[in-house]
């Protein structure tokens, strides 16, 4: 009986964790989604009355409806921000993979005494807040900010470039930002080869490059596909990044969120953003978790 | 391609004896240094076509590197090493015609079986058909046809060594490499594949090279050994040579057991030379050696299974000393009785089991004679 109980709570645990941080809060902007708009506090109506019981629950009930969501369809920004949200995410992930593989590569490669130097190097950014690397990165990007000035110095540009607050500043922040998240499933991934394969394919007629696309970049496809989930996913959500570095005109549906919620205070509708944008998630997140678990059945 | 059933050569395949012969191979006093290691000490070697050769010695002895400039991984820092007519000691290993079978197997973990053979065949652009009949006829050499679609992942060890085989084959190579080819299998196994590696080497008229560190795996497939140690080759000979007439005590040593007792050279007569070894005890009498002259120092050595052991004294023998048996190891097949002789000294004998063992002619502290003809050992330095 006690070991049932014990199983029970151990199990328990993470569920209820899931209930109340995950859930609730969730089945609460749903909730949000499917009301009014109202100048009042909490900006939003109908909202529950405790003391009414039943009866408030129904009325409460009767008083939403999906209207929000219908009128994410009528106004094309919304749909154009989540397109504008998959187009940036989808490019730095792609950035992000081409200045990923080579630092991987190269640290996979590393004498191995080395290697925990170079993964803690990875790692390092981690200690100082994300929000004032971006930060920091304004001062490297804006028009006489170290990069314009470096430009300057050598030669390069005659006028300083025009890098802040356009898409280019974003992609920057986004590679930035999620590199040590690709770099470390592809370390990962790179150092279980054997170097025996690729000696294997020389041997067999194959050069140093052609050994590489037929032998090591198949093997670590696994780590591809981790790293660029891992930074797509989060990568489609982004706000802070976008806010600080990107355009007026970069679109991308963390913002347009932000916008919905703080500068015209409709709640409902930004709930409406949120939970669909929680609806596009999933799809790659699902993805991601069936390569990982076909990753995972492979190795046994 | 011509496959015809393996059989026992008819006539001696000796083409190191004969000079007009040509070697496939040839290392000309090569030197290979890893940084301030000398990994290959000035060493020359010839390979003749078809043969089985292999390489032996302990780890670290140089054996793979030898094998691994042959396949192109490593470059003599001195010396030349020629395929054929040409010399290959800077050809990278993809323009090489040397195939490697790796200790590793090193197949291709995200490759079919087949497209792991085919890997070689399609890297050197051979039309669709003709890669599809080569690798059908290498499975069918290795038996794995209907593993063809697997996953080396599903394959057991044996499978795995099998695909290796055949992957390093498909190409026709001039040369296979064999590293530890059977290193990971367990011991019935390698005895099984040992005697199909031979049959595919002579079905396939092939030059095979393996490396290994197991004496009797070697002296079961190989054409011819090379004993290494420490960078150097100390005999080259076949498995019998290597076996009855080892050049050194290293060699002897290394290959099966041995029993050497330190003396002196004295009179030669006509029935060869004698060895006084200790003092009380009759003169070792060698008939098989005609180079040593009286007034050396040489040491005799003896295969254990050449000496008999005895209760009664063998009058008619040409060499007897008596002592005590110490120890019997017992292996099933074999008695191997460690006689100590009169002066301390530990001598092994071994006679096989014909008998059952609780019919067991000797027991612990047994006075024993220990007899053998005196052309059953040599003289070493």
């Amino acid at each position: 009986m006690d070991r049932k109980f014990g199983r029970f709570l151990l199990i328990g645990l993470p569920y209820f964790w899931l209930l109340v941080l995950f859930l609730v809060p969730f089945g609460i902007v749903f909730k949000i989604s499917l009301s009014d708009v109202a100048i009042a506090i909490p900006p939003y109506t109908p909202t529950f009355d405790l003391s009414a019981g039943w009866e408030g629950l129904k009325s409460l009930i009767s008083g939403l409806d999906f209207e929000n969501y219908i009128w994410l369809t009528e106004d094309d920004i919304y749909w154009k921000s989540y397109l504008s949200s998959l187009r940036i995410a989808g490019i730095s992930t792609i950035l992000t993979l081409l200045v990923g593989y080579p630092l991987a590569y190269s640290m996979a490669k590393a004498p191995s005494e080395w290697r925990p130097t170079l993964l803690m190097l990875i790692i390092l950014p981690f200690w100082t807040s994300f929000l004032i690397r971006v930060y920091a990165w304004i001062g490297i990007l804006k028009t006489e900010g170290l990069l314009n000035q470096l430009l300057m110095f050598v030669g390069v540009v005659d006028e300083p470039l025009q890098i802040l607050n356009t898409d280019t500043a974003v992609y920057i922040g986004i590679v930035y930002s999620y590199l040590p998240f690709m770099v470390l499933p592809l370390y990962s991934a790179l150092e279980k080869l054997d170097g025996s394969l690729l000696e294997a394919a020389q041997d067999l007629g194959c050069t140093s490059i052609e050994a590489f696309w037929k032998v090591t970049f198949p093997l670590s496809m696994p780590g591809v596909i981790a790293g660029s989930f891992l930074v797509f996913i989060p990568a489609i959500g982004e706000f802070v990044i976008p806010d600080l570095l990107g355009g007026s005109d970069t679109k991308m549906i963390g913002k347009t969120l932000w916008a919905e919620f703080f500068s015209n205070r409709d709640w409902p509708v930004a709930s409406a953003v949120a939970v669909l944008l929680l609806l596009l998630l999933i799809i790659p997140i699902v993805l991601f978790q069936n390569q990982q678990e076909r990753a995972q059945e492979a190795e046994k | 391609m011509n496959i015809s059933p393996a059989k026992k050569p008819s006539t001696k395949f000796l083409p190191w004896e004969d000079p007009k012969q040509e070697p496939l191979v040839r290392f000309g006093n090569v030197t290979k240094r890893f940084g301030s290691f000398t990994a290959i000490d000035n060493v020359s070697l010839d390979i003749y076509e078809k043969e089985f050769f292999a390489l032996l010695g302990p780890s670290g002895c140089g054996k793979t590197t030898m094998m691994r400039m042959l396949a192109g991984f490593e470059t003599p820092s001195e010396g030349t090493i020629s395929l054929g007519d040409d010399d290959i000691g800077s050809v990278p290993p993809y323009k090489r015609p040397v195939n490697m079978m790796f200790q590793s197997y090193a197949l291709f973990p995200h490759m079919s079986v087949e497209a792991n053979v085919a890997f070689g065949l399609k890297q050197d652009k051979w039309p669709k058909n003709l890669i599809k009949e080569r690798v059908e006829e290498m499975l069918s050499l290795v038996q794995l046809e209907q593993f063809a679609k697997r996953k080396p992942h599903q394959l057991s060890g044996g499978q795995r060594q099998r695909v290796a085989l055949a992957r390093s084959l498909a190409k026709k190579p001039k040369l296979l490499l064999l590293d530890e080819p059977l290193g990971a299998l367990d011991k019935k196994l390698r005895e099984q594949t040992q005697f199909e590696l031979m049959d595919i080497q002579e079905k396939l008229g092939m030059t095979f090279v393996i490396v290994t560190h197991d004496q009797e795996e070697a002296m079961t497939v190989a054409s011819r050994i090379a004993v290494m140690d420490h960078g150097k080759i100390i005999q080259v000979a076949t498995p019998e040579v290597i076996y009855e007439y080892p050049n050194c005590r290293y060699v002897a040593d290394f290959i099966g057991d041995v029993n050497v007792i330190e003396g002196r050279l004295n009179s030669r007569t006509d029935s060869g030379i004698k060895l006084s070894w200790a003092e009380g005890q009759n003169d070792i009498s060698i008939s098989n050696n005609t180079e040593r002259s009286a007034d050396e120092n040489a040491c005799f050595a003896i295969r254990p299974e050449k000496v008999h052991v005895t209760h009664e004294e063998p009058l008619d023998a040409d060499n007897r000393i008596q002592g005590e048996i110490h120890d019997i190891a017992y292996t099933g097949n074999l008695s191997t009785y460690y006689v100590k002789l009169s002066n301390g000294i530990i001598f092994k004998a071994q006679e096989s089991n014909r008998r059952r063992l609780a019919n067991r002619e000797f027991t612990w502290e047994d006075k024993v004679w220990l007899s053998w003809r005196n052309t059953a050992g040599i003289l070493l330095d």
